[in-house]
């Protein structure tokens, strides 16, 4: 069991999200940054997929009242166990009764912390995502408390070796496919400035505040399908970034869409901070997709030979 | 026949839209294209929007060409007889705050207002917003009200309400600016059945006045 000594400013429980159900109107949820997720799951031998903890802003503790093995990824959050720092992106052996400490990371948003076995909840709906909005999935469909316990499964061997693995290099550079209606606007602005995330700000989307995009033509879109990284400009002419929470239908024209293998910068983007768009082509895109899940199956094959 | 515009929407989705004017009749076409395109390999999740269909994929598995040109063969079909999905009653209680409002707005007494919400049979197009959320066609026209100008912070679950030319139920407490005319203790969301929602694309509603 793990014990939510403290919680930070929003910690949740993430996999990969309940795709499959935005037809009865659901959004996806997940972990925002699937990346990191993935390889702490990978760095202490689970599935890919597996639930496990995403902090925001850390400045979180946790108390193992068990034996497991960790993965501290996502930005690092300079963790330490019982006073001595722990290594992220690196697997963790960690003994019943330590205390983990997670600092306010000095760049980006979110840390997660992946735990051998997985977390003892039931599932809703094939998912342990945590559905704000629709508080369900996680514990309880809501943001972890203070004092909050967290069962774990049973993990009969736990993995022994020290392993790690060198994490993504992270720039504010968010590649993205121009969107349906792209050509409505004079998009020089769009592609050529930096925005920033307001404070306005959540696991549905961001608020950017850059310079205002007119759209010039088109006519009112009726409702319809949006995902996660959909790039849409209501009549502010101030553009929205769609993250994992976001709602399953809109009625926004899309300039652009973030391509799929850049979404984990996206959410990793700190209120305040500042992004650019970087212009892609789906050939790229495609590429880039391909090279992260390949990264992911050699780390999960090394991984199975070195335990 | 309408034609259908296939646009990429990223690497890993496409939006097949239809032309205005919008109208029941396209959507069960969507609908139909949904149901054709659910067996095609590689398709993941298929999102009727209001006479508009998304489809997400997965680009390592498919071609956008292959789904393209599979929506839009499927599309060239003659379409299939007019086909709805089920009937559901909906049990109101006509007490919301904005009741007075709405009447007053449509030049109507509070029971001509709840006697036409009744009278009709309505028909869920999509869902979104919310899980179980509906977005209903068949509003009388004579109770076409506009949204609050003010939005609720808090509209509680089951709330009835009409925001335009729709007509809805709200299944989780929300934000939201719709006038509301009355609520349901009908559960429209459980996150622990398979599906979750009461209602899906195609089903009908029918709402029955009710004295709690």
């Amino acid at each position: 069991m793990i014990e939510i000594v403290r919680a930070g400013p929003l910690a949740t429980v993430q996999d990969l999200g309940r795709p499959g159900w935005r037809d009865r109107g659901l959004s996806v949820c997940g972990a925002l940054d699937e990346f990191a997720l993935q390889a702490g799951n990978l760095l202490v031998g689970n599935a890919p997929g597996t639930a496990g903890l995403e902090f925001t802003l850390a400045a979180a503790t946790l108390r193992f009242h068990a034996d497991t093995c960790i993965a501290i990824t996502g930005t690092d959050a300079d963790a330490h166990l019982d006073g001595r720092p722990v290594r992220p992106w690196w697997r963790q052996r960690v003994h019943a009764g330590q205390t983990l400490k997670l600092a306010a990371p000095r760049e980006r948003m979110r840390s997660y912390v992946a735990v051998a076995g997985g977390l003892a909840l039931p599932a809703a709906l094939g998912s342990l995502s945590t559905d704000l909005k629709g508080g369900f999935g996680g514990l309880d469909g809501r943001a972890l408390r203070d004092g909050d316990r967290l069962p774990l499964k049973p993990c009969p061997a736990l993995p022994s070796r020290r392993v790690g693995m060198r994490p993504p290099e992270w720039t504010p550079e968010v590649r993205a496919l121009p969107g349906p209606e792209h050509d409505d606007f004079a998009t020089d602005a769009f592609w050529a400035s930096d925005w920033t995330v307001t404070p306005q700000s959540n696991r549905m989307g961001y608020r950017l505040a850059g310079p205002v995009l007119q759209r010039e033509r088109g006519e009112e879109l009726a409702s319809h399908g949006v995902l996660p990284g959909v790039v849409q400009v209501p009549p502010s002419g101030q553009p929205i970034a769609l993250l994992a929470d976001a709602q399953a239908t809109g009625g926004y024209p899309k300039i652009a869409v973030v391509i799929r293998a850049d979404l984990w910068k996206l959410g990793q983007l700190r209120l305040g901070a500042q992004l650019r768009f970087v212009r892609c082509t789906p050939d790229a895109a495609l590429a880039a997709l391909r090279d992260q899940r390949l990264l992911l199956n050699q780390m999960s094959t090394a991984l199975c030979m070195s335990t | 026949m309408s034609e259908l515009s296939v646009h990429a929407l990223g690497e890993t989705a496409l939006c097949c839209t239809l032309p205005a004017p919008l109208s029941l009749e396209q959507q069960q076409r969507i609908w139909q294209l949904a149901a054709g395109l659910a067996d095609v390999d590689g398709v993941r999740e298929l999102i009727p929007g209001m006479n508009n269909l998304t489809l997400v994929f997965d680009p390592l598995r498919t071609e956008p060409a292959e789904l393209e040109a599979a929506a839009l063969a499927l599309w060239a079909r003659p379409p299939r007889r007019r086909q709805l999905g089920k009937l559901v009653d909906i049990p109101v209680t006509y007490d919301g705050p904005d009741l007075g409002d709405v009447a007053a707005h449509c030049g109507l007494s509070a029971d001509e207002v709840v006697q036409r919400h009744t009278a009709a049979e309505y028909v869920v197009y999509f869902l979104g917003f919310q899980p179980g959320f509906a977005y209903l066609g068949g509003l009388d026209e004579a109770l076409h009200t506009p949204r609050r100008a003010e939005p609720r912070v808090s509209v509680p679950a089951g709330s009835v309400g009409i925001g335009g030319a729709q007509t809805g139920i709200y299944p989780l407490a929300s934000p939201g600016g719709w006038q509301l005319i009355g609520r349901t203790s009908t559960p429209l969301f459980d996150p622990q059945a398979e599906p979750p929602t009461l209602l899906a694309p195609g089903d009908r509603v029918r709402f029955v006045a009710v004295n709690e």
